[in-house]
């Protein structure tokens, strides 16, 4: 006769189901059955999260140059984006994008409409205007904090107006900017959550998706606050060492 | 346009209730956010360690979930301690105090940072000269901390008002007939939701605008004490 080997995973269960059933008011057993719910809606925040800041840096780049030179009519356009984008609700971009397009003939017959339609592209397209519209003064207070003696210098051995941007100002101002574009990335993996008012499965959406199936009030919630929890964290311990390592120059030699 | 027109009034109640929620969510907030600070910068560990959990804790997740979570979370927990003491069978919270509590204890946390990065910007020497001409604490904080802290507080309140607007816009997942509620359906409705949507936005743009106007002439006010004469 052969003892079964001891399992900890099977130990710990059966005491986290056995909790939920007779004691708890909060059912844990439930929301961990659910992983896998919950797993994809980590992946759509993440994709949408990193979707609307690359793509939203793209835009943003360019713009915050435009101001930075201040030619006159694109740097006002310019600006004039920033503030509408920062100055309402991003919910409201998300539904202006996903209700408001849908209702001209002209979007529903064009190509786009196969991206329009859907829930998850919307959310991706407003998210990126959002970030956009705040990255283009991170980037410019970023290139507004470039010594001026940098920039004539460049001037000085020849280099034309691009090429300064390129080889020196940019990865000047980039590196100055990260702090503030560590701020950002946490700002919009916050306001990633209204993805789950658009019907997408994000980290919020399985947590409602868990209550709306089992008429629970809040279990998925307090699932989903923990995931967030657990994902700002890493952001923050992550964010924290590229900050380091872009900074190295900055700090004095230890040891 | 006509259809802008013809629910006026429905914009109109939406962008009254959303104001109103968002002035009573701030004065909340700053409550709490006050609070939270002095915990924080004069408490005993316990308090200490309480505020800078919850500061911690709210800062780390989005306004929606928080909502959520403290709406359907707190009726669930108000009604279980209803049931337990015997106090009340069942509680059926309203939504726009619900949202603006919410509210309150979601800026409250960021408040308490302005505050709290305000009170490191006096400087120090006042708080020695005060105790040196043999003020309380409460004295201290009344007559030089505090006149003192909304001066240096200001931007950064500021900055979180405008955050607090826009989470504002939120509050019709609680079920609360605000601004984008009746925006959204009044859009349903007319089958024109765009023109709404960037009604909307308009009005959120208008309610910035004298936001940023009110808060320069604040600060104008506010700092006098620290500019120089000529």
């Amino acid at each position: 006769m052969t003892l079964a080997a001891p399992d900890p995973v099977a130990d710990l269960w059966a005491l986290i189901a056995a909790f939920s059933a007779d004691r708890s008011p909060i059912d844990f057993a439930l929301i961990l059955t659910h992983w896998p719910m919950f797993l994809e809606g980590l992946g759509n925040t993440l994709l949408l999260v990193l979707f609307g800041l690359s793509f939203g840096a793209l835009i943003a780049l360019p713009l915050a140059v435009l101001r930075w030179w201040r030619i006159p009519v694109a740097s006002q356009l310019a600006g004039a984006f920033v503030y509408v984008f920062r100055g309402t609700p991003l919910l409201v971009q998300a539904y202006l994008i996903y209700y408001g397009l849908a209702q001209f003939e002209v979007v529903r017959d064009s190509p786009f409409w196969i991206i329009l339609r859907e829930p998850w592209w919307c959310c991706a397209i407003a998210f990126t205007i959002n970030s956009a519209a705040y990255q283009v003064e991170i980037y410019r207070g970023g290139l507004d904090a470039v010594p001026r003696g940098e920039i004539e210098a460049a001037t000085a051995i020849g280099m034309t107006p691009g090429m300064a941007l390129r080889r020196l100002i940019l990865p000047s101002a980039l590196r100055r900017c990260l702090p503030m574009l560590g701020n950002e990335s946490i700002f919009l993996l916050h306001g990633s959550a209204i993805a789950s008012m658009l019907t997408v499965i994000d980290i919020l959406g399985a947590g409602r998706k868990l209550n709306a199936e089992y008429y629970l009030a809040f279990e998925g919630f307090l699932a989903a606050t923990v995931i967030y929890m657990a994902l700002v964290w890493a952001i923050t311990r992550v964010l924290a060492r590229v900050e380091r390592r872009t900074m190295r120059h900055l700090h004095p030699l230890t040891r | 346009m006509a259809d802008l027109w013809e629910y006026r009034w429905l914009l109109f109640i939406g962008t009254g209730r959303t104001i109103a929620l968002g002035l009573c969510g701030l004065v909340l907030a700053l409550a709490i956010g006050l609070a939270t600070a002095a915990a924080r910068i004069g408490g005993g560990g316990l308090a200490r360690r309480l505020a800078q959990g919850y500061t911690t804790f709210i800062r780390s997740v989005p306004d929606l979930c928080m909502m959520l979570l403290l709406f359907f979370g707190g009726q669930t927990l108000l009604n279980h301690f209803g049931v337990w003491t015997g106090w009340w069978d069942y509680l059926e919270i309203n939504a726009f105090v619900a949202g603006a509590v919410t509210i309150g204890i979601i800026f409250g946390a960021y408040m308490a940072e302005s505050f709290r990065g305000a009170h490191g910007s006096i400087p120090r020497g006042q708080f020695e000269a005060a105790a040196a001409v043999g003020m309380t604490p409460a004295q201290t904080f009344r007559l030089i901390t505090l006149p003192q802290l909304l001066g240096y507080a200001l931007p950064s309140l500021g900055v979180n008002w405008m955050v607090l607007l826009k989470t504002t816009a939120m509050v019709s997942v609680l079920g609360l007939q605000d601004l984008v509620y009746f925006a959204t359906s009044a859009g349903r409705t007319t089958r024109n939701p765009f023109a709404f949507l960037i009604a909307v936005m308009v009005i959120y743009l208008l309610m910035t605008a004298v936001s940023q106007w009110v808060l320069a002439r604040l600060e104008r006010r506010y700092t006098r004490g620290r500019m120089i004469r000529s």
